[in-house]
């Protein structure tokens, strides 16, 4: 019994996780289970990008958030339609400002390769700065003025939404190749604390720059890969379908309550659908993603990574560049993690700065990773689906812990409305919890990685 | 205002609003900073928690001296916070002891890899910290600061000097420039010259040869905790008198700490200070608006029209982060030479 448990570990979670959201399912309702399953499948992309950077490497991303910002912000960048009266306006002279800045920077790196006087670099620099930012600022002011309920941004290259996956990745793996080749080879925690640095500094940018993707205001009505569920509603062929599953219960009911009743379920049925849809896109992405890491992680490829983490000074006396190989790793791993959140963006069909906060796109994505065993992508997986499914439903188990205490408590007393207030803060605690639990009492997570005796 | 050249008001101007908010940022990062590198000298791994340590100290802070306002202990003209320091300090060192024994003990029993255990250990410390934090007192800002606003207002001063351009020195400011004075001057004599001290020197540079010579590494883990509560305490404390509570400005803190760490030279103490009030100075100078500084230096024809300002204040933090780049590629140990390899 034992070792059959053993050998079958990772079915067995799977099918108990299933049987959890069929549960959901039924008894709350299918469009929330889905949304879970949905949320699970973006978190377990992610999950499965740091998994590559810290179970296959021990490379600390503590700026996780930050990279699946860039593909949020990719999305906006390449599927919105171009506001063509603000780039009439100002286009241009952003065009220069950030080509003049671009300039500077590579005038600086040149400059410095041939060895000149560092105090003239830093004039040259300054002085480049100040043209730059004079510029800037006057070209960021013409856009935002323009249209500022409604638009006041440059807007996008209005390209079918699926470029921005790539490119959300492309952008991330640029943000990590620079955060990399600065702080890799020198103390693990730099890249720790460089990774938390960059992650803040996106962050700052996208809520701040209100030319680039609106700021504080959101980008709304992102396009979207899957039919809209008005659509889904009036198109026959979807309201025939839904007749002929319910037409049991459909039979026995007169006609006007029958047409009354069909359209309840239409509506509820195109709701479904469309998170059907997307579940089938993200599936398909993660097991792409999942194939092509496992197939790496078995190459030879795969074994010079593992080797490198568990032993460098052996790896590198057996002549591997472990810094190029880190680098290499740190790369690819946040791309996944920028398409992941290009993903979870065309998800919410709208972009918003506010929501990327640490807690959600850095620590649960790190307990995931943990919970689930790192160095394993099907514990990743695993996890994702676990603790975002804690996540989820700790919201409606606080509140029912809160009427509890209130039925011990008067009406409208202060405190309880203090907990009521803060209940959701606790989250950060349990969380912070779990985090700390597994790697005291189960270092290795639920699945743990496989060690393959060669 | 005046058409001429006027240093004296320029100087004024800046002394007001650059000189005197960056030095005494600068003394509470130093704090904060060297609370840091204690735990990484003596316990082997950087904490993650440093930032949101800060804001359970200064919330304990705010809890007691809300008593004692409430029941009337108060000294009139001194803040009540600074009284309240004390109670706090048994408070925040049961729960960094605490958490020392629930989680770090038993990654340095099994001899794990200490910095990379320690820093993943030390982000869900962090996340309990900021619930437990955010929990109790709220997500929203606060000003917990009673009593003098100001040794010197600006007011008083432009009386006393005749000059045009006020200087005012707020209570939260020469408070925080002479606790950091006393603590940093505390902590090196302490370091130098007890034997508790000498001991944890000894400790951090060669740990085998320290226990082969009779220290016992709990009491000096146990000291070590002690002297991070007291300076993680007061800094938090000193920043809310300054600026004001808020958890998430104390969580972002993190970033300017380790710039300053890593700035000064990762385990050094005098570097742990220079970083921070390098970081600070560079923060507050790149962030200042001279609109008015140049009006005073410059003639007529040449006054700016502009803010005249380097960096957006909503980047401060980038700056922190710009720093610690341009060290990392051109000297990664820092100013004061720090330990560039990894221990473990």
């Amino acid at each position: 019994m034992n070792t059959f448990f053993q050998d079958n570990k990772a079915f067995i979670y799977f099918a108990i996780m299933a049987l959890i959201l069929v549960f959901v399912g039924m008894n709350q309702s299918w469009a929330l289970a889905l949304g879970i399953i949905n949320m699970s499948l973006i978190s377990a992309i992610m999950a499965l990008g740091v998994n590559i950077q810290w179970g296959y490497a021990g490379l600390m991303n503590v700026g996780i958030m930050g990279f699946a910002a860039l593909g949020g912000v990719s999305v906006v960048l390449i599927a919105q339609q171009p506001v063509s009266e603000a780039v009439d306006a100002g286009g241009f002279k952003m065009f220069i400002a950030l080509i003049m800045g671009a300039a500077t920077i590579t005038a600086g790196i040149f400059l410095n390769r041939k060895g000149i006087n560092k105090w003239l670099i830093a004039a040259i620099v300054v002085i480049g700065y100040l043209f730059t930012r004079y510029y800037f600022s006057e070209a960021a002011d013409i856009i935002e003025k323009v249209d500022p309920a409604i638009t006041g941004y440059l807007g996008g290259f209005g390209l079918p939404i699926a470029f921005s996956w790539v490119i959300g990745g492309a952008i991330a793996a640029g943000a990590a190749w620079w955060v990399g080749k600065i702080t890799l080879g020198l103390r693990t925690d730099y890249l720790a604390i460089a990774t938390l640095g960059i992650s803040e500094i996106i962050l700052y940018v996208i809520k701040n720059e209100d030319w680039f993707v609106r700021g504080l205001k959101n980008v709304y009505g992102l396009p979207r890969p899957v039919p809209y569920e008005v659509d889904m509603q009036q198109s026959e062929w979807f309201q025939n379908l839904i007749a002929w599953i319910n037409r049991g219960e459909l039979q026995l009911l007169s006609q006007t309550e029958q047409i009354e009743k069909l359209t309840d379920y239409v509506r509820e049925a195109a709701v479904v659908f469309v998170k059907l849809c997307y579940s089938g896109l993200f599936i398909a992405i993660l097991v792409a993603f999942i194939v092509l890491s496992n197939l790496a992680l078995n190459s030879p490829w795969g074994r010079k990574v593992r080797a490198i983490r568990d032993n460098e000074v052996a790896a590198s006396a057996m002549g591997k560049d472990i810094k190029r190989q880190h680098l290499q790793i740190f790369v690819l791993g946040s791309a996944i993690v920028g398409v992941a959140g290009a993903l979870l963006v065309t998800y919410d069909g709208i972009f918003i700065p506010t929501s990327y906060l640490p807690l959600r796109f850095t620590f649960l994505i790190w307990v995931m990773v943990i919970l689930g065993g790192s160095g394993n992508n099907m514990g990743s997986v695993l996890g994702a689906f676990i603790i975002w499914f804690i996540w989820i439903q700790s919201g409606p188990m606080g509140l029912w812990f809160v009427e509890m205490l209130s039925n011990n408590m008067s009406e409208g007393s202060s405190s309880l409305e203090f907990i009521e207030d803060r209940v959701h803060y606790l989250r950060l605690v349990f969380m912070g919890t779990i985090l700390l639990l597994i790697m005291r009492f189960s270092p290795s997570g639920l699945l743990p990685e496989k060690n393959k005796q060669l | 205002m005046s058409d001429s050249i006027d240093i004296i008001n320029a100087f004024a101007l800046l002394t007001n609003f650059v000189i005197l908010p960056a030095l005494s940022y600068g003394s509470q990062l130093a704090l904060g900073a060297l609370a840091v590198t204690l735990v990484y000298s003596i316990l082997r791994f950087s904490n993650f928690a440093q930032g949101d340590s800060m804001a359970f100290g200064t919330m304990l802070v705010i809890i007691i001296s809300g008593y004692m306002i409430s029941k009337g202990w108060t000294i009139t003209g001194f803040p009540t916070a600074i009284l309240a320091i004390p109670l706090a300090l048994v408070g925040m060192s049961i729960y960094l002891l605490a958490m020392d024994r629930l989680v770090y003990k038993h990654y340095r029993k099994i001899k794990a890899k200490q910095n990379i255990v320690g820093i993943t250990a030390s982000i869900g410390v962090m996340f309990v910290t900021g619930g437990i934090v955010r929990f109790i007192l709220g997500a929203s800002a606060q000003r917990f600061g009673d009593g003098e606003r100001f040794i010197f207002s600006v007011r008083e001063f432009k009386a006393f000097t005749g000059l045009q351009q006020g200087i005012a020195f707020k209570t939260s400011q020469f408070l925080t420039i002479t606790l950091a004075i006393l603590l940093v001057a505390f902590l090196f004599y302490f370091l130098q010259k007890t034997k508790t001290g000498k001991a944890m020197r000894a400790y951090s540079d060669n740990t085998e040869l320290a226990l082969l010579s009779g220290i016992d590494p709990d009491k000096v883990v146990r000291i070590t905790w002690l002297l991070v509560a007291l300076f993680t305490t007061i800094a938090g404390t000193l920043y809310g008198l300054d600026k004001g509570f808020a958890p998430q400005q104390y969580h972002l803190l993190l970033l300017p700490i380790f710039a300053s760490v890593i700035v000064g030279g990762i385990g050094s103490p005098i570097g742990a200070i220079a970083g921070a009030f390098l970081v600070a100075f560079s923060e507050i100078l790149l962030t200042y608006a001279y609109k008015k500084f140049l009006i005073y230096l410059l003639p007529l024809s040449m006054h700016p029209s502009s803010l005249v300002q380097l960096i957006g204040t909503e980047y401060k933090y980038a700056i922190s982060f710009v720093i610690l780049v341009i060290v990392l590629l051109i000297r990664p140990t820092g100013i004061f030479k720090g330990k560039v390899i990894d221990g473990d």
